[in-house]
């Protein structure tokens, strides 16, 4: 919402002695307030009018907007409207809705560079249409001042079009060559140059041919290429942005005796935070009141909970599970652990850049050889016959025919085909050439609680138990959130137990639930309230009179297609390791279950990561799935990482693929797409190999003409889109 | 011949055209929900009169 875009007004004196007049001078400052709602499960037009007249019935809203492609929705509104007031207005009209948040939206907008490259591609194919009309009556037979004629118009036509559509080629070779390097945008504009020059000359002399035609397609074509690409970024981007725009950093702070919401920028180190059960710690800190219990896994991958009292520090992360909580702020914004790590990552990710793309080893062979062969054979033609116009024409025919058009669409055709299809089955491809490493993938690493495992509990022992003492821990969990309580109460419900009566029912925050049945005292919680000796399993113990505790263990579920995803990449061949930060049964059971033969318990984030550098060190090709910040750092060091969306910001962040759904099966999926694609890229490259052996000696000898160059480059770049197309 | 004259301008006037359509759209931000643009069509809500 507007709260995280709104600049700080602490110019206000009065703010700075009443912290809650801040939140009013604000309030009147912005009257308006533009709040964004993910639309996940909107599909069609009656949603659309549905979703639009509902939010628009809202009092205050003055305007909403569904955009569909986005599955999103902007909304105009007076500031009094809040965004979870709409979220339910739009739960009860039937269709899950999620506040975004725009201060993180509002940089993937305006897609200004799109556009741009939208614009001049736009501009180079309306001019391309032109020019190439007055070419086929100068290839159908016009002569003397008829051709000149349109020579000249098709000049007049091309040279505007250059000097904007061109741009980006001539800022990127320019930037190349001041780095004193060849990249593929300096033959590009060699070629653009030298025809223009050559082509206006031959046109002052009434010459036969002038490449105008060959020299607006080329750029048409590139652009497209180069378009694709952004484009098939740009809405990775914005997806993945949205993923974090999802977790809208808003906190409720004590302030006097005041409850205010701020946005998570404006808490000072000193404010005393509240955290509802359910709710993550947006702080560093220690907690100053209440008693409940804690949820580190994604911090640490440990799946027992901890217990927390006053005096116990909090890190920003961990998530609060019974009890309320307040949390006295030590460190805020940028200094939690959380942003530490998180920045570290960031600056661990610059080392990735030691991969190079297939795009850019085919770069460093093709530069130099154009540039070459072109000089070659102006010598060679120069040196034959004297003739300065003569040797320059076929210089520039050998480099027009030589551009990389089907070079230039190679990759980008055959990611984008790759990244949609990918995108369809539920991931989310981050990095350009993250499709070409995970294609070398054959090694891979996960992690355990909240990757494999979906980090909701499910009871195993629970025949092990008599009816009656199911029924009463059915009665005492059914009033508690607890995650333990409610798979039990959903396990007892499933095989058809009906509570006991229990009375006098009270839950301690942090220590289970307690109640009177048939006038003895009952517990349900932790093995020390209830007088047992704690063990290794995540367990719940049931405690009657003086009967001895029995506990209910729990494991934690499987998530979907996590068993799937793990026999099919054994069944490729592929090496499949389990490293987690947790106790050593709970992973080996784990790796039984799923029959993984390599596991590693009680890894510490660096342990992971030097494990992973270790089987690169063997040669192996590394990819890392992994979701909790103690991954993090594995993550960076893989060759290739993938993360669910449940997963840490910063977990997020430091990986190249994002999975959307909660299905893990897609991973073995992704790898034979990998593959698959990276052939076709291979393949793309091959036949733009294939069709310069073909042309570059018909240009050589000097047989080229602006229609062969024509021709040759439609050819080229139709058969490798089409090419693209085939993947499967 | 006289005819290329009159055809040449014509052409070129109506490639212009063209172009200066497609730059409005995109101006207009029309092509940023394609998706819902075309399920909008098929949509009853406005067709008596124009969305105020």
């Amino acid at each position: 919402m507007t709260a995280a875009i709104r600049p700080a007004i602490s110019a206000c004196p009065a703010c700075v002695a009443a912290p809650g007049a801040q939140a009013l001078a604000e309030q009147a400052l912005h009257a308006k307030a533009h709040i964004a709602l993910s639309l996940p499960t909107i599909h069609c037009s009656a949603c659309i009018s549905t979703v639009e007249r509902t939010l628009a019935a809202v009092p205050g809203v003055t305007s909403a907007r569904v955009n569909l492609t986005l599955k999103r929705a902007t909304v105009e509104a007076e500031a009094r409207v809040m965004p979870d007031q709409l979220v339910k207005v739009l739960e009860g009209a039937g269709y899950e809705a999620h506040e975004l948040d725009s201060g993180t939206l509002s940089v993937t907008q305006n897609d200004r560079a799109g556009r741009d490259l939208l614009m001049r591609m736009a501009v180079s194919g309306f001019a391309m249409m032109n020019v190439m009309l007055l070419s086929v009556a100068v290839w159908s037979g016009a002569t003397d001042a008829t051709r000149d004629l349109f020579h000249w118009v098709s000049a007049a036509i091309a040279l505007p079009t250059l000097a904007f559509s061109g741009v980006p080629f001539y800022k990127s070779a320019w930037s190349a060559l001041r780095a004193r390097r060849l990249n593929m945008d300096v033959p590009i504009v060699l070629a653009l140059g030298l025809a223009v020059v050559t082509s206006l000359w031959e046109t002052s002399l009434s010459g036969h041919h002038a490449y105008f035609d060959a020299t607006v397609a080329l750029v048409f074509f590139l652009l497209t290429g180069r378009y694709l690409d952004h484009r098939t970024r740009a809405i990775a981007r914005s997806a993945a942005q949205e993923l974090s725009a999802l977790e809208v950093p808003r906190a409720t702070v004590l302030r006097g005796e005041v409850e205010v919401q701020l946005p998570v920028a404006e808490l000072r180190t000193g404010d005393l935070v509240l955290v509802r059960p359910g709710g993550r710690m947006p702080v560093d800190g220690i907690i100053a009141e209440g008693r409940s219990e804690i949820d580190r896994s994604l911090l640490t991958g440990e799946t027992v909970p901890v217990f927390a009292e006053p005096g116990l520090a909090v890190s920003a992360g961990e998530v609060n599970l019974t009890g309320p909580l307040t949390v006295r702020a030590t460190a805020v914004g940028r200094d939690t652990s959380l942003h530490r790590m998180a920045d570290l990552v960031a600056i661990a990710e610059s080392g990735r850049s030691r991969y190079t793309s297939l795009a850019d080893s085919a770069a460093k062979l093709y530069a130099p050889g154009v540039h070459i062969l072109a000089a070659l054979s102006f010598a060679g033609w120069y040196v034959y016959s004297w003739d300065m116009r003569t040797a320059l024409n076929i210089a520039a025919a050998v480099l027009i025919i030589t551009c990389p058009c089907a070079l230039g669409l190679a990759v980008p055709a055959v990611t984008t085909a790759a990244s949609g299809k990918l995108f369809r089955r539920g991931m989310l491809i981050k990095d350009a050439t993250a499709l070409e490493r995970l294609a070398q993938v054959d090694t891979v690493v996960f992690d355990k609680t909240g990757t494999l495992t979906a980090g909701t509990p499910e009871v195993v022992n629970l025949a092990d138990h008599p009816q009656r003492d199911i029924a009463i821990a059915l009665a005492l969990a059914e009033g508690s959130s607890h995650p333990l309580s409610l798979s039990l109460v959903a396990a007892a419900k499933a095989v058809g137990i009906a509570a006991a009566h229990v009375t006098d029912r009270v839950e301690v925050p942090g220590f289970g639930t307690q109640g009177l049945w048939q006038g003895q005292t009952v517990r349900l919680g932790r093995a020390s309230w209830t007088g047992a000796a704690p063990g290794a399993e995540t367990s719940a113990w049931l405690a009657i009179g003086t009967e001895a505790p029995r506990a209910f263990t729990f494991t934690d579920r499987l998530r979907p297609g996590a068993a799937e995803a793990v026999s099919r990449l054994m069944q490729q061949g592929i090496r499949v390791l389990l490293i987690s930060g947790d106790s050593g049964a709970v992973v080996a059971t784990l790796a039984q279950r799923l029959g993984i033969p390599e596991w590693q318990a009680e890894a510490l984030p660096e342990q992971k990561s030097a494990r992973i550098a270790a089987l690169q060190a063997e040669g192996r090709h590394v990819l890392m799935v992994g979701d909790g910040l103690n991954d993090t750092a594995a993550l960076t060091t893989a060759d290739v990482s993938i993360s669910p969306a449940s997963a840490l910001d910063a977990a997020r962040v430091a990986s190249d693929i994002v999975l959307l759904g909660s299905d893990l099966a897609p991973i073995a999926e992704a790898l034979t797409t990998a593959q698959s694609a990276t052939r076709r890229i291979r393949e793309n490259f091959r036949l733009a190999t294939l069709y310069n052996i073909i042309a570059v000696p018909v240009a050589v000898v000097g047989l080229a003409t602006p229609l062969v160059a024509a021709l040759a480059m439609s050819l080229s770049s139709i058969t490798v889109a089409l090419n693209a197309i085939r993947l499967k | 011949m006289e005819v290329l004259s009159y055809l040449i301008p014509i052409s070129l006037l109506l490639g212009g055209i063209g172009l200066v359509a497609f730059i409005y759209t995109v101006r207009s931000n029309q092509y940023d929900d394609p998706e819902g643009d075309a399920r909008r069509i098929l949509n009853n809500d406005w067709d008596d009169h124009p969305k105020p």
